[in-house]
């Protein structure tokens, strides 16, 4: 079987007090063919080595965008790393192909349940929206982007809600790298774990 | 000379010097003009404290420009002088060869034979490089475009001595007499004219050879010592015995030297050099335009003012429109072109010896050799005069457009940053800003070092920074930075006074060891300072908390905290450490330092600052919101 690789670009400045992102790591790093690249880890003077991140990216299928929402955007270290890497005449502009039909997704934890980002209380905007910056990046660099796979409420999940999201993260993976997912049932979905059962296909697909 | 007689001659010049040259720059007039004023004023038509052994003295005093064009050497690099060598020939040819010309037409004019107007022409066309050099560099214009055509004519006329020497004898008019009253035996005389040229060229390739080869490792063993005086002396050792050796085979002296200072203008001695040897030349220029002064010969000037003043007069006037029309030529701007003409328009102090050995071989008579050596006299003290004239009166109509910027790359090559110290401090930072761009001056006192540093292709030079005389040939005046990289405390802060005494403008980079030395470096004024360990101990300690697991983000945020509360309790220490009596021992300071830290440890460092990213409060509240 053609397997698909996957890189998950994680960025957590406290990633030492966090609960549910080391699940959701954890469950990440039993998957074949899935590199976790910890940002903070690797830079934390914020130094980005642009060589090294385009030859990851270069290798990889499936560009995950794996960080906690900090007013209502990524750490700031995300953010550094896209602006480095990203370079026009790679990523994006004329002749560039670099990230061309590669998948684009974003795995999101936010402290506030979902209904907080909901539109009809007072909040302005939804999780999808407010990622939109996301959406525009993968329009732009020829990539097909996914609804944000959103874990709520980490600050009142119990341990076994937290592995339920685990487990749900493991098969998306999985599906995502042995090509069972259902992209355009997933493209309709408000966000991708909202009901996996709906996108994940069972059995081989043809390549 | 008596010993009474030369203490009496000593204090006459030098108190004439202390009084005459302070006024004249108070007023304004440049210290050349002071001198000359002294030298009239001490000479034997005005108070008469000295007589005919003026001449002796500026025998003597001419050393000075021999020194001079050692110093202007070493400012040149042979990469710069080769870039220069269009205006040196080109420009510095055509000027004595037309100015030549048109002086002899002048003198066929008045009735004079062709030969003698040729001898006068030629002796004439030559400029004074002591005047010239010494008034444009106090005035700072050495680096414009003026400046470097100055010096370019004058190097030429300098090489032009020794043909004009060769030629003077053939233009006698009589018979050639004097031949043997020469001032100096030359070791060659008798030789065929083929081997006298094979004598020179080798006498001149042995000055490269000993400059390139010998004088290093000569000059590291001197240093070695660290006697000071022994570096002094065989500084002067190297610009004497050169300018004899040149005499020796009858060429210029000031010629020698000028290329045994190229010849070292790339060695890491270069900075202690030209602070040794200008004082010298300093002294002995002063006395040389005091003994000008002195030779002013007032008598005849006042027995047949006319003459002398239409010899001065068509002298400079011809000498300045040849240069005029040459800096058309060469494309110089306006303001600059008449700063060129006005600087190099009078006689040389050349002309003096050429003059007295036209004399003595018989080119030309007393009668007229005496008022021309007036005139060139006359001419010299009227430059400094001219110049400021045209510095008061004519430059104003122009504005100052270029007089800063254009043509500073030729001589005066020097950087921004001055590091004292080449230490594996020393190094790493200059090789951090070499690798971006900025050139570097190193001062390092180990002269093994400086050899081997050199070898590795790397701009350093041999000297103590403390002194304040190496510390301004190394550009310290127009230095931003001075970065202080060696290990010795006490040295630091003797050149932190130096520093702050005479070049207020640098700021001071200071690399120290311990809390103690750095409290005593920011109270003499410091501006910036790092302890030596605290970078390296702070990133091995990020190493182990990763190690033990830790974030490697977390570890790195918790020594920069730990950094930062070090260096604030620094800050507040030293003001504290004022307070102190001196009987507190270092000791106590130590511990006292200590408790600080670790009282502040366990009040602030344990707490990382990064609440921000905690965002369970926040999100309770609007989860609690949501409720409502």
């Amino acid at each position: 079987m053609n397997k698909k690789t996957a890189l998950i670009i994680f960025a957590h400045p406290a990633f030492q007090r966090s609960r549910v992102n080391r699940a959701l790591l954890d469950a990440a790093n039993g998957v074949d063919s899935v590199l976790v690249h910890d940002l903070y880890e690797q830079y934390p003077d914020f130094d980005i080595d642009v060589k090294k991140e385009q030859q990851l990216l270069d290798q990889c299928d499936i560009i995950i965008l794996q960080h906690p929402m900090y007013w209502f955007s990524a750490p700031s270290l995300l953010k550094e790393w896209q602006d480095l890497s990203l370079l026009h005449g790679w990523a994006y502009g004329k002749g560039a192909t670099a990230l061309k039909d590669k998948l684009l997704l974003s795995v999101i934890s936010t402290g506030a349940d979902e209904s907080f980002y909901n539109k009809d209380h007072e909040n302005n905007f939804s999780i999808k929206e407010l990622i939109s910056p996301y959406a525009q990046l993968a329009k732009v660099c020829g990539m097909i982007y996914l609804p944000p796979f959103v874990v709520h409420s980490t600050h009142s999940l119990n341990t076994d809600g937290i592995n339920a999201h685990a487990e749900d993260y493991r098969n998306i993976l999985i599906a995502l790298t042995e090509n069972r997912l259902d992209i355009e049932a997933a493209k309709s979905m408000c966000r991708l774990n909202f009901d996996i059962s709906r996108i994940i296909k069972t059995g081989q697909v043809k390549q | 000379m008596h010993g009474d007689e030369f203490f009496f001659q000593a204090i006459v010049y030098l108190s004439a010097a202390l009084i005459s040259v302070p006024v004249a720059k108070r007023l304004g007039l440049g210290s050349v003009l002071g001198y000359l004023v002294a030298g009239i004023l001490i000479g034997p038509f005005c108070i008469g404290l000295v007589g005919a052994e003026g001449q002796d003295v500026m025998h003597f005093a001419e050393f000075g420009v021999t020194m001079m064009l050692f110093l202007i050497g070493l400012e040149l690099q042979p990469m710069l002088l080769w870039r220069l060598r269009a205006p040196i020939i080109g420009m510095g040819g055509l000027q004595v060869s037309i100015t030549a010309i048109f002086i002899a037409a002048a003198a066929a004019v008045i009735g004079l034979p062709l030969k003698s107007g040729l001898a006068i022409g030629l002796i004439l066309a030559l400029s004074s490089t002591a005047i010239v050099l010494q008034s444009i560099a106090e005035k700072g214009l050495i680096k414009t475009d003026a400046g470097q055509s100055s010096f370019s004519v004058l190097l030429f006329q300098d090489i032009a001595v020794i043909p004009i020497i060769a030629i003077l004898p053939l233009l006698a008019i009589g018979s050639t007499a004097g031949m043997d009253q020469q001032d100096y035996k030359l070791w060659i005389q008798n030789l065929p004219a083929w081997l006298h040229a094979l004598v020179v060229l080798g006498i001149m390739g042995a000055i490269t050879a000993v400059g390139l080869f010998l004088v290093r490792p000569f000059f590291r063993i001197i240093a070695g010592t660290r006697l000071r005086e022994l570096f002094t002396a065989s500084a002067l050792l190297l610009v004497i015995g050169t300018a004899y050796l040149m005499t020796k085979v009858g060429m210029s002296p000031a010629l020698g030297t000028f290329m045994a200072g190229v010849v070292l203008a790339n060695s890491e001695y270069r900075h202690e050099l030209q602070s040794d040897i200008e004082p010298f030349k300093g002294l002995l220029l002063g006395l040389f335009f005091i003994a000008v002064g002195a030779g002013i010969d007032f008598r005849l000037i006042i027995s047949s003012p006319g003459t002398i003043l239409a010899l001065v007069c068509s002298l400079m006037i011809i000498k300045a429109l040849v240069l005029f029309i040459l800096g058309k030529f060469f494309r110089m701007s306006a303001d600059q072109n008449i700063l060129f003409a006005l600087a190099l328009a009078q006689g040389s102090e050349f002309g003096f010896v050429l003059f007295s050995f036209a004399l003595q071989h018989n080119v030309l008579s007393p009668d007229i050799v005496n008022p021309m050596v007036a005139a060139v006299a006359v001419s010299m003290a009227f430059t400094p005069l001219l110049l400021l004239i045209n510095e008061k009166f004519v430059q104003p109509r122009f504005g100052t457009k270029e007089l800063d910027s254009k043509a500073a790359d030729y001589i005066d090559h020097q950087s921004d940053v001055i590091v004292v110290g080449f230490d594996s401090f020393g190094s790493l930072l200059g090789r951090l800003l070499r690798a971006n761009g900025l050139d570097i001056t190193v001062l390092e006192l180990d002269s093994d070092k400086v050899e081997l540093l050199r070898k590795l292709g790397l701009k350093v030079y041999y000297g103590d920074a403390s002194r304040y005389d190496l510390l301004r040939s190394a550009g310290a005046e127009n230095a931003k930075i001075l970065v202080l990289a060696m290990h010795d405390h006490k040295k630091q802060l003797q050149i932190v006074n130096a520093v702050k005494k005479y070049f207020p403008n640098l700021k001071i980079f200071a690399q120290t060891s311990g809390r103690t030395q750095a409290y005593e470096l920011y109270d003499a004024g410091v501006d910036h300072i790092y302890r030596e360990t605290l970078d390296t101990s702070l990133r091995a300690g990020t190493d182990v908390l990763r190690a033990l697991g830790f974030r490697s983000y977390q570890a790195h945020r918790a020594a920069r905290t730990f950094r930062l509360h070090d260096e604030q309790s620094v800050e507040k220490l030293r003001h504290i450490s004022h307070d102190h009596t001196k009987y507190l021992s270092a000791a106590r300071q130590h511990i006292e330092d200590l408790e600080e830290l670790l009282i502040s440890e366990l009040n602030e460092n344990r707490k990382l600052r990064d609440d921000g990213w905690d965002a369970s409060l926040t999100s309770r509240d609007m989860n609690k919101a949501k409720d409502k």
